[in-house]
């Protein structure tokens, strides 16, 4: 039995010694191949008596089981050996910067129109729209500012020429969105005229309007939002409730003060100014004015088709450009109107 | 308006600091827009008299002077002022007092000992005098603190005033309000009539009592016009930021500084007979006082005589009646004039005036009596002279109605959401001292003569939220009905495009809707644009008619701030004059982008590519999905002719694709190509439901064919022929390769096309692939002269 087992040790020896699997196959061969020296001593076994045979078979059973395992460790071996060398080799700089588009971004100005309308969406305001070349009837008449009203020099309005280059007196550039309330009134009311009592109107128009003003605080083209909410129960202290509730989600912070201010809109009574103060920042303690609202003037809801007796509702107009210079720290409105890459790719 | 604070309190004087009265008076609608002390901050300084003035021993301009500061004593002061003379009265900053900038300490001056400086105007910043010392009364009390003496302990307070708050124009407005949100008790000056000296007047006709209701006039005599306004009035004009002129005209400035009320002062010299308010005769001309010679329009109303215009009413005098140092007989006005007849006027003539500012807002119309005592009184005691009787023309029916307003405590509590209860509502009514009466929850109200903004019960309770503060109602989150609002699966809406064209390397970007006019003509071919009447700039001029020339803007902006790598985009209305809506115009939202430079911002390990046509369409294709667009041939102004083509949408046209037309990129000096898209956005909104479809259980036979054909004919042609005749199991025909050159003749190109068939019943057998590619071929080569490519 002595040599089967230095058989077996030897043929360990052996198959370590192979670095390379075409090597190992060939070592392979001396004890496992058709001229192998385990193959031979099988073969040989049939010269022996049949007792010796039984045993001698045993022993050499089990050596060829002992130098196979021995061989599939080290196949297994070297082919890891292998499989990790072509790994090693296949590494990459995985640092270096991807590839493809590139992303590009949405306005500042529109994240937060977006914002807003989703804030406003979210307690059941729908997003309405109007013309930007408006009617001077819904841009003032409408809105309870009759013509050399004093409230109209409020606006420095843009007017438009006709074919013969004559001022048009009966459309205009709007001056604010607030025209939409009176477009949102009029369709309402219509579309529920059969009803005794018609639901409640919440609406937002985002939108472009125009003032003639250029400075570096003031735009000839600026954005603003108009809200309403006209109900059978619509009160002042709502209007105060959703504004400031909108302002502290808006900025999410708490550590905001709102006021309310008495003021004048010739379409609403009364009317507020909306002042917020941050307390911490770079603005703070300042009052910053952000808003203007009020309780819709009987006027208006009259104009709008709606019965003021029966009805009241709120509207309020603010400035969605000077929220996002607020919210981003802009110091500059010009910026918004420049199309400057450098400032918009800040925006992704 | 700007106001002295020393001469409100002088009316009312609550027990607030200076900035809890403005806190006061912008919480309640007066917002105060600035507030900043008369004076700069400086202490320590008195009123002195120079007693003696000897040369400096050792400096030529200096002077050793002694000084007497009363109670402070006689003091040696070294003074470089050349006006500091013995006997001047002169203030004098003590030793240890605080002066912008200084602080004055005991101090040698080449050798001599000073104990304090008298000072200039520009050394206390009282002005920017520094020719000297500031030279005092020389009654004044000597060793009194200059401060007090000068009254410079007072605040200029600015309010921003809204239009409809015109009786807050006054000092006895704002004391007013003041009282009515304090309490504080109220002390305007007592007018008694002035008699009358003389009994010359002029007669008054009111030709136009709409416009002019109420006219009181007044001749006085013998007045004394060259005399110096009296220092108080002075100061408390200069304070609310009018200029002294001369003693008469800061006397009208002064009452109507005082209480409202504007008036005018003529040279009765130059008057003739009767006065006439009347509205102008055609082509009547008058030269006003700031030198500008004026053609009124019909319904503007004139103060005449009987021989000439004398002013416009109630907006400026004219240059030949108006007073002057000689003056010695003057006329004077006081009116009401109707917010209506006012309004607007002095505008259309392009400037503004303190009583066309007033008028059109609403001077109370009671007061012209008064105003006219008051200044009557102030001009006697100043300026000496006789006065004469006042008359006093009235079209009573003319006057403003003071109709009584009902106010419904019900109805204040469901509009304010808060029920403030009858007894602080009579409360706060009878404090801004309205009249009223109560009945059960109803008050009713009769606003006073100055108020112009209280005709309806909203007024009302506007006044009662205001005074009972708008912070003291709450704020609670409002209740309503919850009910979900619809949201089409098949709308997307406009910030769902946007995240698309951003995650495809777009920047929005918000342009100004009004263009220069050359774009509109070069990039929309539209030689007749809406043109703005006021534009701020002429390159700002006319409304846009397409987004593209905005975006055009921006490219060329952009490369000359070196960013060459430029995909933006634009969602914004468009105005077109094809009459479309009530206005008149046709205004649709659109969607436009642009890209130019390199496909990729520049990267490792692929080739830099301009961007190109087929870039810019894989892009709106990608908006569309999974819709698919049709793409037809088309001419258009921005765009290069071979390179634009009309977008469809089953059928529609809506928008235009292309490369911009080099002849742009010359004129604009653009280094890159540019390509662009712009689709109307009512049509990027809608977007199918997803349509389920059972998915084949046979396998699908997949096969090429590579066809040549000349280059004219293109591929949607191709496409249609091969989907005309496809049969049924055909499932998609598609490009999937172009190829010319080298083997393909110089006019023709192959296109190579995978044809993926499926039936849903049955395996496809090699003969019916077979059958249909047939057919294909057949087609192309009948329509397109196309063969196979070898």
């Amino acid at each position: 039995m002595y040599d089967l087992d230095q058989l077996v040790a030897q043929a360990t020896a052996e198959f370590s010694a192979a670095t390379e699997l075409a090597r190992l196959e060939d070592a392979k061969a001396g004890y496992l191949g058709k001229d192998g020296s385990l193959t031979a001593l099988l073969k040989g076994l049939g010269k022996l008596p049949a007792e010796e045979r039984k045993i001698a078979g045993a022993a050499i059973n089990a050596a060829k089981v002992q130098v196979e395992t021995a061989l599939a460790a080290r196949r297994d071996a070297l082919k890891n050996a292998q499989l990790e060398a072509q790994l090693a080799a296949e590494a990459l700089d995985i640092t270096l910067p991807g590839r493809g588009q590139s992303r590009g971004g949405i306005h500042p100005v529109m994240r937060t129109l977006d914002r807003i309308e989703q804030l406003f969406r979210s307690i059941g305001f729908e997003v309405a729209d109007g013309p930007e070349i408006e009617t001077d009837w819904h841009n003032f008449t409408a809105l309870n500012t009759p013509e050399n009203h004093p409230a109209r020099s409020m606006h420095d309005t843009f007017y438009l020429l006709d074919e013969t280059g004559k001022v048009r007196e009966d459309v205009l550039l709007r001056t604010h969105t607030s025209p939409v309330q009176i477009r949102s009134m009029l369709a309402h009311v219509e579309k529920y005229k059969h009803l005794d009592t018609m639901p409640e109107i919440r609406v937002i128009c985002p939108g472009r309007v125009y003032r003639v003003d250029s400075d570096a605080t003031h735009s000839p083209m600026f954005h603003q939002v108009e809200g309403l909410w006209v109900g059978e129960n619509v009160s002042f202290a709502d209007l105060k409730g959703v504004v400031a509730d909108f302002l502290r989600r808006f900025f999410e912070s708490d550590d905001l003060k709102v006021r309310f201010r008495p003021s004048f809109f010739p379409f609403t009574e009364p009317s507020a100014e909306i002042d917020v103060a941050f307390m911490s920042g770079p603005m703070e303690g300042r009052w910053l004015e952000i808003a203007g609202c009020g309780m819709v003037h009987p006027n208006v809801l009259r104009f709008g088709g709606v019965a003021p007796e029966k009805y009241t509702g709120f509207a309020f107009g603010m400035g969605p450009d000077r929220l996002t210079m607020l919210r981003y720290g802009i110091n500059d409105l010009r910026l918004f109107f420049d199309g400057d890459l450098r400032f918009l790719s800040q925006f992704q | 308006m700007q106001f002295s604070e020393s001469w409100l309190r002088a009316l009312v004087n609550p027990p607030l600091a200076t900035d809890e009265l403005c806190h006061l008076l912008t919480m309640a609608g007066l917002e105060v827009e600035e507030c900043r002390p008369a004076s700069a901050d400086f202490s320590n300084v008195v009123v002195a008299r120079i007693l003696t003035a000897e040369k400096h021993p050792d400096a030529d301009k200096l002077r050793l002077c002694t000084v007497d500061t009363g109670e402070h004593g006689v003091l040696q002061i070294v003074c470089g002022a050349p006006n500091a003379a013995v006997g001047l009265v002169v203030p004098c900053a003590l030793v240890g007092a605080k002066l912008p900038g200084i602080e004055i300490k005991k101090a040698k001056v080449r050798g001599v000992e000073s104990f304090g400086m008298l000072c200039s105007a520009r050394e206390l910043g009282m002005s920017e005098d520094h020719g000297g010392l500031l030279p005092l009364p020389a009654d004044a009390p000597i060793g009194q603190n200059i401060r007090a003496y000068l009254n410079l302990d007072d605040n200029l307070i600015t309010l921003k005033l809204t239009p409809n708050r015109a009786d807050c124009l006054s000092l006895t407005g704002i004391a007013r309000e003041v009282a009515a949100l304090t309490g504080a008790p109220l002390t305007l000056p007592k007018i008694e009539p002035v008699v009358a000296a003389h009994q010359d007047t002029r007669d008054v006709v009111l030709d136009a009592p709409a416009a002019c209701p109420r006219y009181c006039g007044r001749i006085v005599r013998g007045v004394n016009a060259k005399g110096p306004t009296p220092d108080w009035m002075k100061q408390r004009i200069e304070r609310c930021g009018v200029r002294p002129i001369s003693a008469l005209v800061d006397v009208t400035n002064y009452v109507m500084l005082e209480l409202g009320q504007p008036l005018h002062a003529f040279d009765d010299a130059q008057m003739q007979g009767a006065i006439h308010v009347r509205y102008p005769n055609a082509g009547e001309q008058l030269l006003l006082l700031n030198e500008q010679t004026v053609t009124p329009t019909t319904d503007t109303a004139l103060i005449a005589d009987e021989a000439k215009a004398l002013a416009l009413a109630g907006i400026m005098g004219g240059e030949h009646s108006g007073i002057n140092d000689a003056t010695t007989d003057l006329f004077l006005e006081s009116a009401f004039f109707a917010p209506d007849a006012i309004a607007g006027k002095a505008r259309a003539l392009g400037f503004s005036s303190d009583a066309s500012y007033r008028y059109e807002r609403g001077v109370d119309f009671a007061l012209q009596r008064q105003a006219i005592e008051r200044a009557t009184q102030l001009i006697v005691d100043i300026c000496g002279g006789a006065p004469g009787p006042v008359v006093e023309a009235v079209a009573e029916d003319k006057l403003p109605a003071r109709a009584p307003v009902k106010l419904r405590m019900t109805r204040a509590a469901k509009v304010l959401g808060i029920d403030l209860g009858p007894a602080q509502t009579e409360k706060l009514i009878a404090g801004l001292g309205f009249a009223y009466a109560r009945a059960g929850d109803e008050l009713t109200v009769t606003p006073p003569s100055y108020r112009f903004d209280i005709a309806i019960e909203e007024d009302l309770i506007e006044e009662i939220a205001r005074l009972h503060g708008y912070d003291n109602i709450p704020a609670p989150p409002p209740t309503a009905r919850v009910e979900m609002l619809p949201l089409p699966e098949a709308q997307r809406r406009p910030m769902q495009l946007r995240r698309l064209l951003a995650e495809r390397g777009y920047f929005e970007v918000v342009n100004y809707s009004f263009v220069e006019s050359s774009w509109e003509a070069d990039f929309s071919g539209n030689a007749t644009p809406i043109r703005l009447a006021n534009p701020i700039a002429s390159q700002m001029g006319v409304m846009r008619s397409s987004l593209i020339g905005g975006l055009v803007g921006t490219l060329l902006s952009n490369l000359k701030r070196q960013t060459e790598r430029v995909r933006v985009f634009e969602i914004g209305r468009c105005f077109l004059s094809d009459r479309q809506d009530a206005t008149g115009f046709h205004q649709p939202v659109r969607l436009a982008a642009l890209a130019a430079g390199t496909v990729h911002s520049e990267q490792w390990g692929s080739t830099a590519r301009p961007v190109d046509y087929y870039d810019a369409k894989g892009d709106l294709e990608a908006l569309f999905a999974p819709r698919t667009l049709r793409f037809e041939r088309t001419s258009h102004p921005a765009l290069h002719p071979g390179r634009s083509a009309a977008v469809l949408l089953e059928g529609k046209s809506i928008g235009v694709l292309g490369e911009l037309h080099p002849q742009w990129c010359q004129k604009y000096e653009l280094s890159v190509p540019a390509v662009l898209f712009e689709i109307e956005l009512a049509a990027l909104l809608e977007t199918p439901m997803p349509a389920y479809r059972e998915a084949s259980r046979f396998p699908a036979v997949v096969r090429d064919m590579a066809i040549v054909l000349a280059h004219k004919c293109e591929t949607q042609d191709v496409l249609d022929a091969l989907y005309s005749v496809a049969p049924a199991h055909v499932r998609e025909i598609r490009l999937f390769d172009v190829y010319q050159g080298k083997g393909i003749a110089a006019d023709s190109r192959s296109l190579a096309f995978r044809v993926t068939m499926q039936d849903t019943q049955r395996t496809l057998a090699d003969a019916d692939a077979d059958a249909a590619m047939a057919r294909l071929l057949d087609v192309v080569r009948d329509r397109f002269g196309a063969t196979l490519r070898g």
